[in-house]
């Protein structure tokens, strides 16, 4: 069943088009991947599925239902959640701490700000509902550890925790292997995808690490000058010599 | 054999009470080009940036064609023929990007090759041409990087060292960047390539090092990367 799906999207910032009548859809527990040039506007059309910005011109389904205006806080509410490009965690605070903040403000959303202050007592439901999410992606021992001790790669992992332990249906997940060798980036779509093999989540990755994505992804969409030029099965959509062009820079 | 280009002998740096390298020895010879590779978190960066002057050794020297350079402000390494690309997303956001390019390469060179150099920066970056009226702030991340990437491609030092040219950047644009990198190499500047994508530095580079939580764990010739892997791992 579709999850997720932008028709007609449009986007313009001072008469420049950024996206263009875009279409993406993504199934329930489907990961697809959303690829292009730099510039081709995948970011903004994060920002315009995310609430962060809206767009001209078309609409945002989420379950059948038009998200409209609806707010980034409301949307993941509706089980909507996102990583970032450069990653956003808070120095000095423990690994155990980003996840349990980000519990509480899913949980006790509308609440008192001073309620996600981590002290006082932490619930027995909360400790197991985060160790298992650290579980999950491999990071029990780091659990203790602040985050500005962490490699690049156990730090995206804290990024994902944060955004599955308010058990989302949807995670928009950008560029979450930028920085990693190749190495870490297997460790991380192992990860991935042992974290999705347990849960009822759907996926939308931004990435420019191509093996990554023909790993991840069953499907792509290819953005260039904010239209979609190709979109289907990964490894057809590969061979399409508009994509090798515009994207992968390989000459038949 | 001639006198290296840049030698790092001994040298130690760190931030606070954390020592990010140990005694690192290194050097590119004039017009050669060196890959320091290693595991994330192993001293790469920090190596780098000691080299640019952006972080100051806490023991060991840096010499730049016979000359210490270590302890000296970033602006005069700078001037000496040192360039660091890409610093993040350097770029001034609230210029367009045309002054982005124009502006220092005017203060370098004049006018008129001032905007021989943008054509060839457009010509290497089409996206950038396309949008040379923007405001650079306005770009996205990876255009953002291309274009601090283009102002050094296209006035190439003596010396450019390449912190993680790949981050970001499309396939087609990182094939684009390393012809180019070959082409100014041809032309005499040396090169220090800090790169998680090991083949595409083995691709250019003529010897390695590689960094081991802050150390040298190799230097020499570069190695099949089955037994790179090794050393990566290695670290743990």
């Amino acid at each position: 069943m579709t999850l997720l799906e932008a028709r007609g999207v449009t986007k313009r910032f001072a008469g420049i088009v950024a996206l263009d009548d875009v279409d993406l859809a993504c199934d329930e527990r489907e990961i697809v991947g959303l690829i292009g040039p730099n510039g081709a506007g995948k970011t903004t059309l994060f920002n315009c599925l995310t609430g962060v910005l809206r767009p001209d011109a078309g609409r945002v389904l989420f379950e059948g239902k038009d998200l409209g205006a609806l707010a980034v806080h409301r949307r993941a509410r509706l089980g909507i959640a996102r990583t970032f490009q450069r990653m956003e965690l808070f120095a000095g605070m423990t690994v155990r701490d980003h996840l349990l903040v980000a519990d509480r403000a899913h949980r006790r959303a509308g609440g008192l700000p001073s309620d996600l202050v981590l002290r006082g007592r932490i619930h027995p439901s909360e400790r197991d509902r985060v160790d298992r999410v650290l579980a999950q992606l491999g990071l029990l021992d780091d659990g203790d550890r602040p985050v500005d001790a962490l490699s690049l790669g156990t730090g995206r992992l804290v990024e994902l925790g944060r955004a599955l332990i308010t058990e989302p249906r949807l995670v928009f997940l950008d560029e979450p292997f930028s920085g990693l060798d190749r190495i870490e980036t297997d460790e991380v779509v192992a990860t991935l995808q042992a974290a999705h093999a347990e849960r009822d989540v759907a996926i939308v990755l931004v990435e420019h690490d191509v093996t990554a994505v023909q790993h991840l992804c069953e499907r792509v969409v290819v953005l260039d000058y904010g239209r979609v030029i190709a979109s289907g099965p990964t490894d057809t959509v590969l061979e399409d010599p508009a994509v090798r062009r515009a994207y992968l820079g390989v000459t038949e | 054999m001639s006198a290296p280009l840049l030698e790092l002998a001994g040298v130690h740096a760190g931030y606070g009470p954390f020592k990010a390298v140990v005694d690192v020895d290194l050097t590119v010879p004039a017009g050669g080009a060196v890959a320091l590779l290693g595991p994330n978190g192993a001293g790469k960066t920090t190596v780098a940036r000691v080299v640019s002057g952006l972080v100051r050794p806490t023991a060991g020297t840096v010499a730049f064609d016979g000359e210490v350079i270590s302890g000296l402000p970033a602006h005069e390494i700078a001037r000496r023929g040192v360039a660091h690309a890409p610093e993040g997303r350097s770029v001034f956001a609230t210029l367009s990007v045309e002054e982005n390019l124009a502006l220092p390469l005017r203060q370098a060179h004049g006018t008129a090759r001032a905007a021989e150099l943008t054509d060839q920066a457009y010509a290497m970056f089409p996206r950038l041409g396309e949008r040379r009226a923007q405001l650079a702030g306005s770009l996205s991340g990876g255009e953002q990087r291309q274009l601090s990437l283009a102002r050094v491609l296209v006035d190439p030092p003596r010396l450019l060292v390449v912190d993680e040219l790949s981050l970001g950047l499309a396939p087609v644009i990182i094939g684009e960047v390393y012809q180019r990198l070959a082409e100014i190499r041809r032309l005499g500047t040396a090169l220090l390539l800090v790169e998680q994508y090991v083949e595409h530095a083995l691709g250019i580079a003529e010897s390695i090092v590689v960094l081991r939580a802050g150390e040298v764990a190799y230097a020499g010739a570069p190695l099949p990367t089955d037994e790179l892997s090794q050393l990566f791992l290695a670290a743990g």
